[in-house]
């Protein structure tokens, strides 16, 4: 007697629109096919932005980092603010193709995809501003570990060293795990494409035909990259938290630093991927893939870590109130009341106010609603970096070592354009790769069968 | 693995159609190594009727890890030996603050690794013309070829064909099948 399991109760509730495989590859792969006039403006806007971002950068190598804001004593600026920025938007990424796989949550297959596209991109972006920050970019390779011309190696007891080895493994790994799971899909694009495109997915599926041989041992690595990128995503934002926390700098000087750096990373990244699921749900219509279920599961996971976001906030004014220290009580007061009042004020409505709203259903099953949020929470989260990085350097233990920091032009004009680079990227990813997983989702839907609803089949 | 000889390819609209084919091929003694399945997506009832054990890519997966978690420390043990530097007061041979490195390399080689072995396993990448293929099977159809013994080829073909399939192609062979 042959036991064949119907699958068809499983996830068939996640996707009632999506009624055959077949449809799954028509609706996903005439993405590739069709950008009109929707993509099109997010695109010459991207364009825009990475040209402001190189125009920008050009000027400062040219003229020298005298062009920023940076000044002693804030010698860290809008520049690494934006590279832990975009470093945590990555994390999410992972957090949904990694761990919510691992705990097989059946809501990540139609959003994995894009969600780990933003990853990679993500930290593309990241790891650009170690090196703006350097302001002399021509000596960047000295950041590799390899003895210099007196043989002496890099410190291996640094925190910025420990950074160097987390971030490249990062986009190492996740780069490898999102190439891994486009494969497949890949392969389903190369059998109905034609002429140049045809040769160029050949040439990324490798020869993938899809047999059990090759599912076997694919199921297997994924579930072991997958396995190897969960400690691995929550070791970066720890690692990029002790950049601060392993000085002595009021206000970094925290062991609460590295979960909570890790929780504000999964949070800001999640609401970035509403922000780039509600636009490519609108332009591509996929309605039917990325349903409100799909932004209700995202919203929840929003508020759960920005709960948690929140509560690091109040621990942190707290332990500067019952430390007693006399400047740690003073920083934080500061950072109220102080000159960067404003900052801390953005950051503190945007990242622990703005998400009560999504205690209420209606609003978590609001498209537009969901968007405006997810935005304030980006801006909220730039915010809460720069809080952190700026307050603390403008004021720390010395009365005569007190100062501003103002960013300068050009700052901003990297700041901004970087997101012109990330938007850039990611836009063409929509156009050239499936953005929605085509093997993954066919799991969760219906197999069909010869015999409708028939469980169990003689052979 | 039997490269050369030919073979049978069948197509089906249904999962349970393949998945019974397969069945039907194994009890009637039809070698593992002479059967292929095709599926769009990764489908257990498949590969529970082709008998799958362990699969060999958890080696990789280990080894490399061990590797460099060894690397990491490694690194940091020899380039502070190297230029003995005391730094904070801190030992010379600082093994927490080896950690965090020999922690990202574990990563690092583990993954690597587990994709070369991956590849491995699967003999990709493979840039020859699919031969024994149908580009259906990408969408939504479910396959399953056998390159039987020459003197079994009609009972084969039987099987294949009792499990209406869409299509019920034969092969010379000319391509290697993994």
């Amino acid at each position: 007697m042959a036991t064949v399991t119907d699958k068809s109760e499983r996830g068939a509730q996640t996707h009632p629109d999506v009624s055959s495989f077949g449809q799954v590859n028509r609706d996903i792969l005439k993405i590739l096919s069709r950008p009109g006039k929707g993509w099109w403006g997010l695109f010459i806007l991207s364009v825009l932005g990475v040209g402001l971002f190189f125009v920008s950068w050009i000027y400062q190598i040219i003229t020298g980092i005298g062009v920023s804001g940076l000044m002693s004593p804030v010698g860290w600026g809008v520049y690494i603010t934006t590279f832990v920025f975009w470093v945590g938007i990555a994390h999410s990424g992972t957090l949904i193709s990694a761990i919510l796989f691992l705990f097989r949550a059946p809501w990540r297959q139609s959003i994995y995809r894009a969600a780990e596209a933003m990853t990679v991109f993500a930290v593309m972006t990241a790891g650009l501003f170690p090196l703006i920050h350097l302001g002399r970019v021509w000596h960047g390779y000295w950041l590799i570990p390899y003895p210099n011309a007196r043989f002496l190696w890099p410190n291996f007891r640094s925190p910025l060293l420990w950074d160097v080895f987390a971030v490249t493994t990062y986009f190492t790994v996740s780069a490898v795990f999102f190439y891994l799971g486009t494969i497949p899909d890949v392969a389903a694009a190369r059998d109905q494409a034609k002429g140049l495109r045809k040769k160029l997915y050949q040439l990324i599926s490798l020869g993938w035909r899809g047999t059990d041989r090759e599912w076997h041992h694919f199921g297997k690595a994924y579930v072991f990259l997958a396995a190897f990128a969960t400690p691995l995503v929550l070791s970066v934002h720890s690692v990029v938290s002790w950049d601060f926390a392993m000085s002595i700098v009021p206000g970094w000087h925290a062991t609460i630093f590295a979960p909570y750096f890790v929780a504000g990373a999964i949070f800001s990244g999640v609401a970035m991927v509403i922000t780039l699921t509600v636009p490519l749900r609108k332009i591509f219509k996929l309605e039917a893939y990325l349903t409100v279920k799909h932004f209700d599961a995202m919203a929840k996971l929003i508020l759960l870590t920005s709960l948690i976001v929140l509560y690091a906030y109040l621990t942190e004014f707290f332990m500067a109130w019952y430390s007693g220290e006399e400047v740690e009580r003073t920083l934080f007061w500061n950072r109220l009341f102080g000159h960067y009042w404003w900052a801390s004020w953005i950051m503190l409505i945007c990242n622990g106010l703005v998400p009560v709203l999504l205690w209420f259903k209606r609003v978590r099953h609001s498209i537009p609603a969901l968007f405006v949020i997810s935005l304030f929470i980006n801006i909220g989260m730039w915010f809460e970096r720069y809080v952190i990085i700026v307050t603390s350097l403008s004021h720390e233990y010395e009365p005569f070592a007190w100062g501003v920091y103002r960013p300068s032009l050009v700052e901003m004009g990297i700041m901004v354009g970087s997101f012109g680079w990330f938007f850039f990227w990611f836009l063409i990813f929509t156009r050239l790769l499936p953005p929605v997983a085509i093997a993954e989702l066919k799991e969760v839907l219906p197999p069909p069968f010869r015999g409708a609803g028939k469980k169990e089949v003689a052979p | 693995m039997s490269g050369s000889r030919p073979g049978i390819l069948a197509s089906y609209d249904y999962l349970d159609s393949a998945v019974q084919a397969v069945e039907a091929l194994r009890k009637a003694g039809f070698k593992r190594k002479t059967l292929t399945a095709y599926a769009p997506m990764p489908e257990h009832n498949l590969e529970h009727a082709m008998g799958y054990g362990q699969s060999p890519v958890r080696v990789f997966a280990l080894v490399g890890a061990l590797t460099g978690a060894a690397a990491g420390f490694a690194l940091g043990i020899f380039t502070s030996m190297d230029w003995p530097l005391v730094t904070g007061g801190k030992p010379i041979v600082s093994i927490p603050a080896f950690v965090v490195i020999a922690f990202e390399l574990t990563i690092l080689f583990g993954a690597l690794s587990t994709v070369i072995g991956l590849f491995i396993n699967l003999r990709l990448p493979r840039f020859k013309p699919l031969v024994v293929y149908d580009p259906e099977f990408s969408a939504g159809r479910f396959g399953v070829h056998v390159a039987p013994p020459p003197e079994r080829m009609d009972e084969a073909r039987a099987i294949l064909a009792a499990q209406e399939p869409a299509e019920l192609l034969e092969d010379a062979g000319e391509v290697a099948h993994a």
